[in-house]
């Protein structure tokens, strides 16, 4: 409840950059509904991030948002474009850093930079010093004369992210930033993801499995499994519709037991008494432990030991997906990309 | 006093603020400019020029590549084109040389079975490299260079035609070279005028873009390169055995006539003989162009039809 009163107070509250209504696809070559009626918003300014695990639809919305897939059903507006009806004003307003490494490996970044502002139309008066400033952005200027065949996977990574920023877009589409990348670069993505967000007031639009990225850069998160949302709200409220917070407490007095006394505590949600240790579950935990102490105390007891966890994201992702491992087949092709993007990650 | 304030040190002063705030400014705001999008270039053929200039740039800069795609032009010329001496065979009979130059022209349309078979080896050259377009489509495609470039504004027809013209540079870049080893080689350059190898060059042009539309199209919708790799076999060889590069048509079965006379390959080396060798041909070079037009305009506006279908899913 009260962090759905976080989201209502964040400062650009517009009209939503993207649209979706009841979206699905369904790859005609099988019965297979990759996307099966989703429906979200995402506001300006934000974060938007799509959580789930292989082959769940994340990259088939994100191709149906961009373009490059045609939706089965359900309708999608983009920057205040349909996809169905204006897809050359979608493809012009956002930018998009595929999964993939896309940059052609004989040539320079530079060249590939240029190459991709060609592809949008952009006069080189333009293009020649924006793409100079994207290669600074990103720390590639010293590499940008070179060949991105000598490029490491994390360098690469970055001339994506250059790449998809060339068209000035207002909305960036960014499909497993991080996939396979060392921890530095990792932190580098992360540290532009926030940059853009932060100072240029990009919209942007990530999806990922890795869980403490979705919590540590999105606003707000969509759980997606087998082509569904099956939740959507901020990290804090995700983690805190699995239960909230455990606090333990050892108190010296084994009796009496104050167990259901606790319990009527505000926040407090369930109590469980085992020989003076007391696990109590929790909304908002740092508010609800001196309550806690405070009562113990006032009933003359002496607490010796306290703590508290939080609930992490991965609990909340198992919670909405399910616990059983995923043996589904992906198809041929996008296995195939994705050992190809890992394996040069790595180079 | 008036020593520290020269101007020498106020410089030199105001040098190191500057210099000071420039990283500070940098990692605050400037480094990008938030200027609004530029004025773009929306016509449908934008981008067609870079992409084309990728593929050619490519090929440009790997010069094992081309070395590679001459040798086999090079060894069906140098051994075979020079070890099927039909001359011999005519004059072991003890035939006169005027009887063996005429049973010749009557057959090859030219004294010299070698300069015959150069020119068939141009079209070769030409439907090879052709057939090799689809894979850098299937490449594209796989290393997800295709998606990009369909997730810009570019136009689908352009991503295709700029395939199209990547190998239709090539193919006749190749063409020039094999000409230059068939005249080393010993290629009858009697009848070579300069519109006359322009001329043939333009068949050579109309012949690689419907080949070229052609193996693109087929690799459209393919992401595998085996699939790529059985249809260029098995469109290659029917292709050239059935054209008159090889022999002409006269000595073939009728059957096979019938086939040869569809294939555009045949038109184009029609076209070529005439104008490279002076050979009489069995159409006339007005026919020979509207056909390979045909042939070319068809399958390139099939093409950037079906880009306009397939490249979306």
């Amino acid at each position: 409840m009260i962090a759905q009163q976080d989201i209502s107070s964040l400062p650009r509250l517009s009209k939503p950059i993207i649209f979706v209504d009841k979206l699905s696809k369904t790859f005609s070559d099988g019965k297979i509904k990759a996307v099966d009626g989703v429906s979200f918003e995402v506001k300006e300014g934000e974060v938007f991030g799509f959580l789930g695990p292989n082959g769940a639809g994340k990259t088939t919305t994100i191709n149906m948002l961009t373009t490059l897939l045609k939706p089965s059903s359900g309708n999608a507006e983009v920057c205040g474009y349909n996809v169905y009806k204006h897809p050359t004003e979608v493809r012009r307003s956002v930018g998009v850093v595929p999964q993939e490494y896309t940059a052609d490996e004989e040539m320079t970044g530079y060249d590939n930079i240029i190459l991709c502002a060609d592809l949008y139309g952009m006069p080189r008066s333009d293009s020649k010093p924006h793409a100079e400033e994207l290669l600074r952005l990103v720390e590639l200027q010293d590499a940008a004369n070179r060949k991105v065949s000598t490029y490491s996977g994390g360098m690469r990574r970055r001339l994506e992210l250059a790449c998809g920023l060339i068209n000035y877009p207002t909305l960036l589409f960014l499909d497993e930033p991080t996939l396979g990348l060392d921890v530095q670069t990792r932190a580098a993505v992360w540290k532009y993801i926030r940059t853009l967000k932060d100072e240029y007031h990009m919209t942007l639009f990530m999806t990922t499995h890795y869980l403490e990225e979705a919590d540590a850069l999105c606003d707000r998160i969509a759980i997606i499994d087998h082509g569904h949302i099956v939740k959507i709200g901020s990290p804090e409220e995700l983690k805190a519709s699995v239960g909230g917070d455990v606090i333990t407490v050892t108190v010296r007095e084994a009796t009496p037991d104050l167990s259901t006394d606790i319990a009527q505590i505000p926040l407090v949600r369930d109590v469980k008494n085992t020989a003076g240790t007391y696990r109590i579950k929790a909304e908002q935990g740092e508010e609800a432990a001196p309550e806690i102490i405070d009562f113990i105390r006032s009933r003359g007891m002496h607490v010796t030991k306290i703590a508290l966890t939080k609930p992490t994201l991965d609990e909340a992702y198992l919670e909405f997906t399910g616990r059983q491992l995923r043996e589904e087949e992906t198809d041929r092709m996008s296995m195939f990309s994705q050992r190809v993007t890992m394996r040069r990650a790595r180079s | 006093m008036d020593k520290n304030l020269s101007p020498a040190d106020g410089t030199r002063l105001r040098e190191a603020t500057v210099q000071e705030e420039v990283p500070r400014s940098a990692n605050t705001a400037s480094t990008l400019s938030p200027r609004p999008a530029p004025k773009l270039n929306t016509s449908p053929v934008h981008g067609l020029w870079a992409l084309t200039k990728r593929d050619l740039k490519k090929w440009f800069t790997n010069p094992y590549q081309l070395l590679i795609t001459l040798i086999q032009p090079a060894v069906w010329l140098g051994l075979f084109g020079k070890a099927l001496n039909f001359g011999s065979f005519i004059s072991s009979t003890g035939a006169s040389v005027d009887a063996q130059n005429k049973i010749l022209f009557n057959t090859f349309g030219t004294t010299s079975y070698f300069s015959f078979l150069a020119c068939g080896m141009l079209a070769s050259i030409i439907l090879f490299t052709a057939s090799f377009s689809g894979m850098s489509v299937v490449f594209d495609r796989r290393f997800g260079f295709l998606n990009k470039a369909l997730s810009t504004p570019v136009g689908r027809g352009a991503v295709v035609m700029a395939k199209v013209f990547q190998s239709v540079g090539r193919s006749l870049s190749q063409a020039a070279i094999v000409l230059a080893i068939a005249v080393v080689l010993g290629m009858d350059t009697a009848s070579f005028t300069v519109p006359g190898v322009a001329g043939a060059f333009l068949f050579l042009f109309l012949m690689s873009m419907g080949l070229s539309s052609l193996f693109v199209m087929l690799a459209l919708k393919s992401s595998n390169w085996q699939t790529q790799m059985a249809i260029i076999n098995l469109l290659n060889l029917p292709l050239l055995f059935a054209s008159n590069s090889l022999f002409p048509t006269t000595i073939m079965p009728s059957w096979l006539q019938a086939v040869v006379k569809i294939n555009p390959v045949s038109y184009s080396n029609d076209g070529v003989r005439q104008l490279l060798l002076g050979s009489p041909g069995f159409n006339a070079l007005w026919f020979d162009y509207a056909y390979l037009i045909g042939f070319a305009g068809f399958f390139s506006i099939v093409g950037i039809v079906l880009s306009w279908r397939l490249l979306s899913k």
